[in-house]
């Protein structure tokens, strides 16, 4: 991999219809855990229906590699879009999902959607909600030490955004003289689990709590692929070179609730594939009958990694014991 | 002779020049203090952070990930609760994410009672941590040992917990650090900082060497055969001399500098016990689900039948905290005369 300046590729035709590939494989994926889990072949279901209108840009826009040339992502567990966009295989989160010990994040210990990528430089994904709004410090640090255009960015959602972490990000990216490459991130959905974020919060535009650290910010529809790549654009290309911290909120829906939790069935909330479809017919970029192909090869070849990911091992209890601590030299 | 607070800071340094030590960090931790206790003074790469325990760690763990070696410290370990959940995401990311990211940190942290610290000066908090997996856990009775835990520590791929008795900060040892100056005024002009304006001051580093104290290695800290003490931090110094003591009344104390709490020296307090017939661990902290109770578990656990007596666990009293007066304070942490009356006791109880 190079550490050559990042360029933002240009939103032609060719892209806008890529990015509804990766938007509905994003879906068709999400869709086939939440089968998984009502059919008994994962305990857990949590993650980002909903998002795809962001979370394809956000990984498409994505500096990928290894190291601070590139960009670290802490992610939460709504970000499986982000990670196929960036050319994640849907197989390996079908594994994380049955807890197999090929799952290549976790080998069957984590909940699904909790990915860990190192040559990506994706940190590990937990379900504390809020610690990756501390941890991107660091990682931001080493970055403005660095130098290059590499960022770190944190996404995280509105509930998350009530925790000190979230403050603790903002006061840290903003000390005089110190500020950081941080692109801070808050998908906005309006539910922390149940509870509606207007019975929480005061304000439902989280971003302009930026203000008050002198952070630029704005405010996007998530549910708008192209509204949303070109915020991200923007937040990203200030981030880089100015090497200062930038809040983004993405107002997106939550199609299947939080999780297995509430059931995950589905909800009549804005669906941000097909608005985006409706938009591609409009503009005569696909017919009705291509965008049948996309869903149809994509839950195709996901049945097909179903198949296969039933007939792979499960852990052995012995491995329980495997990765305590770390063999052999530190670093990462 | 170093102090305590001169050895860690002398193992710090040699860790920036020679283990790649790329950040040492906490409130105070900076110029102009270098550490409340002084540990951290003059160091190339000590920063001050927000007071904001959650950034600290937070921010350790994310130079980790980027490949650094971050060496944080939360000023006093009674301020560390409010972190719990990020100790256990350091401790658990190798295991969770199946060994594809490894955590090579150091966090260290002033402990215990002694210096009239009052309620939040004065905690204890191994039993705490020992609950918190995945973090390898240190704590040195004297300079020599923290110089060499230090090293160990920072060269560890694992996250590592450094607790230092604040009581002993400015104790002196009996054995100089390697390159140490053998004068402790010259060591003093070498490196500590003048008193008011120091902007203008860096250090004299000593040319010390490397040496270390392997994490899991317990010490007998002084040879005995009718009774075991294990014991670490402040309470160490405590009981080597009340085995002296009671040695001239003919009784021969084993006592045992665990050095490193977890994982600790199972084989060498097993081959004590089996040599004694009996057991005592002392420490500073709460009796309740203190972690001397998982040492007399294990003890049982293997070497039940070389026990002669129940084994004892000499702890702090099972109170919120320890009280600012005199006698609040001698009353909730063993003081001198509690550590020599149990040791008496246990080691003459009749068979």
């Amino acid at each position: 991999m190079t550490a050559t300046p990042w360029q933002a590729p240009k939103l032609d035709d060719t892209l806008k219809v890529a990015i509804h590939d990766k938007m509905v494989l994003g879906r068709a994926t999400e869709e086939m855990l939440i089968r998984m889990m009502r059919t008994g072949h994962g305990y857990f279901w949590i993650g980002g229906p909903g998002e795809e209108g962001f979370n394809v840009p956000l990984g498409l826009l994505t500096k990928k590699g290894h190291g601070p040339d590139f960009d670290y992502l802490h992610l939460h567990y709504r970000s499986s879009a982000t990670i196929l966009a960036m050319g994640g295989a849907p197989i390996d989160i079908l594994r994380q999902m049955r807890s197999t010990a090929t799952d290549p994040f976790s080998k069957g210990r984590n909940f699904v959607n909790h990915f860990a990528i190192k040559p990506w430089n994706v940190v590990p994904v937990t379900p504390t909600i809020e610690t990756q709004y501390a941890t991107v410090i660091g990682t931001a640090l080493v970055q403005q030490r660095h130098g290059g255009d590499g960022l770190s960015y944190v996404t995280g959602g509105d509930a998350g955004s009530a925790e000190g972490d979230f403050w603790t990000c903002m006061n840290w990216s903003t000390r005089p003289g110190r500020e950081l490459p941080v692109l801070i991130l808050v998908t906005q959905n309006e539910f922390g689990i149940s509870t509606p974020a207007n019975q929480t919060q005061n304000n439902l535009r989280l971003n302009e709590r930026a203000n008050g650290f002198g952070i630029k910010n704005a405010c996007v529809d998530g549910n708008d692929p192209i509204a949303s790549w070109h915020a991200l654009v923007e937040a990203m290309a200030y981030v880089r070179h100015e090497r200062k911290p930038y809040c983004l909120q993405a107002n997106v829906s939550r199609l299947y609730g939080h999780s297995s939790s509430s059931g995950a069935n589905r909800y009549d909330e804005p669906d941000c594939v097909s608005l985006y479809e409706q938009r591609l017919i409009r503009e005569n970029l696909m017919t009705q009958a291509e965008i049948k192909a996309v869903w149809d090869k994509h839950n195709a070849q996901l049945a097909d990694d179903l198949q296969k990911v039933i007939a792979e091992p499960m852990p052995d209890k012995s491995q329980v014991l495997q990765h305590v601590w770390h063999e052999g030299p530190a670093g990462n | 002779m170093a102090n305590l607070a001169q050895a860690i800071r002398l193992a710090l340094h040699y860790g920036e020049e020679n283990l790649g030590v790329t950040d040492i960090f906490g409130e105070d931790v900076g110029a102009p203090l270098g550490g409340v206790f002084t540990a951290t003074q003059g160091l190339k790469t000590a920063w001050n952070t927000p007071l904001d325990e959650r950034g600290i760690i937070g921010t350790a763990l994310g130079i980790a990930y980027a490949g650094g070696k971050p060496v944080a410290e939360i000023q006093f370990c009674d301020y560390i609760y409010n972190v719990i959940d990020l100790l256990k995401l350091c401790g658990n990311v190798t295991w969770s994410s199946a060994g594809e990211y490894s955590v090579p940190m150091v966090l260290m942290t002033p402990v215990g009672s002694g210096i009239h610290g009052s309620m939040y000066h004065s905690h204890s908090f191994e039993s705490i941590a020992t609950h918190i997996q995945g973090w390898k856990i240190v704590m040195p009775s004297n300079p020599k040992d923290a110089y060499g835990l230090m090293l160990s520590a920072i060269a560890e791929p694992n996250p590592v917990l450094f607790l230092a008795p604040k009581a002993l900060m400015r104790q002196k040892g009996a054995e100089l650090i390697p390159g140490e100056p053998a004068d402790e005024r010259t060591l003093h002009a070498m490196i500590d900082a003048p008193l008011g304006d120091r902007s203008d001051w860096t250090p004299n580093w000593p040319p010390v060497e490397d040496y270390r104290v392997a994490i899991g290695e317990a010490k007998i800290a002084r040879a005995g055969t009718q009774l075991t003490v294990v014991t670490y931090g402040r309470m160490l110094p405590l009981s080597v001399n009340a085995a002296e003591t009671l040695a001239k009344e003919g009784l021969e104390i084993e006592v045992i500098d665990l050095r490193t709490i977890y994982p600790f020296d199972l084989p060498c307090v097993k081959a004590s016990v089996e040599k004694t017939g009996r057991l005592l661990v002392i420490n500073e902290d709460t009796e309740v689900t203190n972690f001397g109770e998982h040492i007399i578990r294990k003890v049982l656990d293997e070497a039940f039948y070389s026990l002669e007596v129940k084994p004892e666990l000499l702890a702090g009293l099972d109170v919120p905290g320890v009280g600012l007066a005199w006698g609040y304070e001698q009353n909730s942490v063993p003081q001198a005369d509690d550590v020599l009356a149990a040791m008496r006791r246990l080691a003459t109880e009749r068979a």
